[in-house]
């Protein structure tokens, strides 16, 4: 069995007490939250059974309050001046570690992933490879957006005058559903690179690799509260995300369809920007292997405000 | 130290109080002297007794033949009878506009979508003083203003947009534009002609069809361009204009066969129409409220500044979106600079609209008049000081007198509500940190101006300010080809430029 995959005290049923004669005894992992760099419990000291996909248990994850989501947008908050003012060449430099250490723990996300989505191992490995270099297609998007996207305008009179792209703020994501880590990074990825700071709610079903990814953030040099990761039910939390005043944006890929009204009506009444699901395009059946598909500076360009300066040319 | 030379009897020195009170500038005094009247002629616009809405190429009643009046409000004298469409005809021109997606306009290459819209462009400069004489009767808006702006920038927002249509792939690399399919567009009465021009070209250059719905105040020069794609020969049911009151706006919006919604007008509109496309995936664009700081060093060139300042605010009566109401200087100049503003504001002639001469005209509605009134007796209950030069007004019509105010807090309805009229709050600061505190302690987002000398500085400001556009020593300056829109709650979209059209197409894998 691969290394790193949950594992629920099988290894005892010999009856060893760990006096040397059975199998050792495996130590299991905690999953927390991620905010400002920290791993809490919730405050509300509430947890809930994951399951496999193949329906056994997997670990206890920790169910976010409204209140967690407070302090995780919180977090972010604080961390954004800092990111957004990082060179861009800094940004994608810090992106581009993201993916080598979440190679350094390939075989970890390999065994999660596989566990959670019930994936054949080579499968999983296709799926947290193309992770991996998900992170590298958009840390190389961080020092070259500004000249794809912004401009120089030559307006009909003696001004200079110019387009460029600025971070939109806090950035609520609500991960797809389906793929826990593949799908993740490639909502991730996009507005990070752009300088945007993160309050990212993981997949209910799923949320284990969303959790140890933030171990992969945490020794990153990614700041403390750039990315903060939430786990729990959808239905308590995503209001809470929309409905957040200090929330400026918000990815709505992974809320569920009898939420989405009440979610994008949320969003409506503080103007968040609303990055959505092309019509017709499910979560479930998403292929996030598709390069084509999911590599796109359009998702990048959502997170983005467009700031025109004009100054008057003259001696 | 050195002595000054006495002047020799050949020099001759004016100082201050020597100076000609008569001079009317300069020196705080009144203007002693009358403009003669210099009207422009009226004639020149042919006003039909009644208007139709204009859907699928052709003038028709509204259904129940429902009509409402538009009124001068420089007079209060009707102008025209306006029909007031229903939801039906709102569904009617939502079908017409479909159908000419799919069967003409949708299938003509951008080349040829191009050849329209240089047609519409260059009929506009032909019918310009038409135009203009028409916007500034039915708006209130000073005719030097619609002649020398709102009108030439429309026509050129037409031109611009004509040359992307056959060269989408050039703005976006790598990528394939697809047009949305029927855009529904809701436009405010500040700029009716302008704000139809910067809806409709990006809309037809991608290829969409449009339903438009012009503000009920000002439906005229909407109405007249009817009469330009017509002349123009844009197939039937590409352009598609309903009039009538705010509620069919909303049905428009929220049409189940609409693609597209873009809106401009008030955020609080803009939140409900928000609200009501939520979950249904159409793309939405909304250019909202400001409250747009305009930031003053002590070492910028004061009189341009003051020029610029004047601009920023009473520019259109102040009933524009990125008006610079909230004059933020810095503490050492504080007092020389109101001095010269107030000293400018004595100059400023308001009054008939159509007057050549005229700086600020009408405000655009009885109830606007009522608002900015509200809003500027808050100013006044609130603590802060008004000062309003003293000029006659017209006697009937909706006037209000330039207006500033000073001792303003940040937490004075005055300095922080969107008043849409020729109100300016002054405040000051002593640092750059404290400008860009203050400028930014708002819900909105849409422009800013800063005024020095040191071009480090305004490249620190520039990048500091949270607003869409940022006016380095000029103000409320627009192109074509620069982009247009809000942070935060002043909207989200660009108009203008490339950016416009990333509005109005989605984007394929080529």
């Amino acid at each position: 069995m691969a290394t790193g995959r949950p594992s629920h005290g099988r290894a005892s049923r010999n009856g060893a007490f760990g006096n040397g004669v059975g199998p050792r005894i495996s130590v299991r992992k905690t999953y927390k939250l991620y905010i400002g760099g920290a791993f809490p419990r919730s405050e509300s000291g509430r947890s809930y059974l994951v399951s496999g996909a193949d329906g056994a248990p997997l670990a206890n994850a920790v169910r976010s309050s409204r209140k967690d989501v407070r302090d995780a947008v919180r977090a972010a908050h604080g961390a954004f001046p800092g990111w957004a003012a990082k060179t861009a060449m800094n940004r994608g430099q810090v992106l581009y570690r993201v993916a080598e250490l979440m190679e350094g723990r390939r075989d970890q996300f390999v065994a999660e992933v596989a566990t959670a989505e019930k994936l054949r191992d080579a499968r999983a490995a296709e799926v947290v490879d193309r992770a991996i270099d998900r992170w590298v297609w958009y840390a190389g998007w961080a020092d070259k957006i500004t000249q794809v996207l912004g401009s120089s305008n030559p307006v009909a009179a003696p001004y200079f005058n110019f387009t460029i792209p600025e971070p939109t703020g806090i950035v609520g994501i609500v991960a797809p559903e389906t793929s826990s880590l593949l799908g993740l990074v490639s909502r991730l990825a996009p507005p990070l690179v752009a300088g945007n700071t993160v309050v990212l709610l993981a997949s209910e079903s799923r949320p284990l690799p969303a959790i140890t990814l933030t171990e992969v953030l945490a020794t990153s040099d990614v700041p403390g509260g750039v990315v903060n990761v939430l786990t729990g039910r959808k239905k308590e939390l995503v209001p809470v995300l929309a409905g957040h005043v200090d929330v400026d944006a918000l990815d709505v890929w992974g809320v569920p369809d009898d939420l989405r009204v009440e979610t994008e009506q949320l969003a409506a009444d503080d103007i968040k920007r609303v990055s959505r699901r092309p019509a017709g395009v499910s979560d479930a059946r998403f292929d996030w292997l598709d390069d084509r598909a999911s590599e796109r500076p359009e998702w990048i360009a959502v997170f983005l405000e467009m700031k025109t300066v004009w100054h008057p040319i003259g001696v | 130290m050195p002595t000054m030379p006495e002047p020799t009897s050949t020099s001759v020195v004016v100082t201050p109080d020597q100076r000609p009170n008569s001079w009317g500038f300069g020196d705080g005094q009144e203007i002693p002297w009358e403009y003669a009247p210099a009207p422009e002629a009226r004639d020149i616009v042919t006003l039909k007794e009644r208007y139709g809405l204009f859907i699928n190429g052709r003038s028709v009643p509204a259904t129940g033949g429902g009509t409402f009046v538009s009124i001068d409000p420089s007079t209060e004298l009707p102008l025209a009878t306006v029909a007031k469409a229903t939801d039906v005809d709102v569904d009617k021109a939502v079908r017409a506009a479909r159908r000419a997606q799919r069967r003409s306009w949708g299938q003509l290459s951008g080349r040829e979508r191009a050849k329209y819209l240089f047609r519409i462009s260059r009929i506009l400069q032909e019918r310009s003083r038409e135009f203009a004489v028409l916007e500034s009767m039915d708006s209130g808006k000073p005719i030097k203003e619609s002649r020398d702006v709102d009108v030439p920038l429309a026509a050129n927002h037409f031109w611009y947009y004509a040359g992307w249509a056959d060269k989408l792939d050039y703005a976006f690399p790598g990528r394939v534009a697809k047009p949305l399919g029927v855009a529904a567009q809701i436009i405010p009465w500040n700029f009716p002609l302008l704000m139809l021009a910067w809806k409709i070209a990006p809309a037809l250059a991608a290829g969409n069809t449009v339903v438009l719905k012009p503000a009920s105040t000002t439906p005229l020069s909407a109405l007249l361009f009817a009469d330009v794609v017509q002349q123009a020969d844009l197939p039937p049911g590409t352009v598609n204009i309903v009039t009538g009151p705010g509620e069919i706006g909303m049905h428009l919006a929220t049409h189940p066969d609409v693609d597209k919604v873009a809106f401009t007008g008030s955020t609080e509109i803009g939140k409900k129409i928000g609200r009501g496309v939520a979950g249904s995936n159409k793309a939405l664009t909304l250019e909202l409220g400001g409250k747009a700081a305009n930031v003053v060093f002590d070492d910028a060139p004061l009189d341009q500044a003051v020029e610029g300042i004047v601009n920023g605010i009473y520019f259109n009566q102040g009933e524009v979106c990125c008006a610079g109401s909230r004059l933020l200087v810095q503490e050492s100049i504080a007092d020389t600079l109101v001095d010269k503003l107030k000293d400018r504001l004595s100059t400023i002639r308001v009054g008939d609209p159509l007057d050549k001469n005229t700086d600020v005209g009408a405000i655009n509605s009885k109830a606007q008049l009522e608002k900015i009134t509200e809003l500027v007796a808050s100013g006044v209950a609130e603590g802060a000081d008004l000062y309003q030069p003293a000029c006659d007004l017209p006697e009937r019509g909706y006037f209000f007198r330039p207006t500033l105010f000073t001792n303003v807090a940040q937490s004075h309805r005055i300095a922080r509500e969107e008043i849409f009229g020729p109100v300016l709050s002054v405040l000051t600061f002593r640092t750059p940190d404290e400008a860009v505190e203050k400028a930014n302690n708002t819900r909105y987002g849409l422009s800013a101006g800063v005024w020095t000398d040191k071009g480090s500085r305004i490249l620190e400001m520039v990048s500091r300010l949270q607003a869409g556009v940022v006016w380095a020593n000029t103000f409320n300056k627009f192109d074509p080809t620069s982009p247009f829109g809000g942070y935060k709650e002043s909207g989200f979209g660009r108009e203008g430029g490339m950016h416009g059209l990333h509005a109005y197409v989605r984007l394929e894998d080529r």
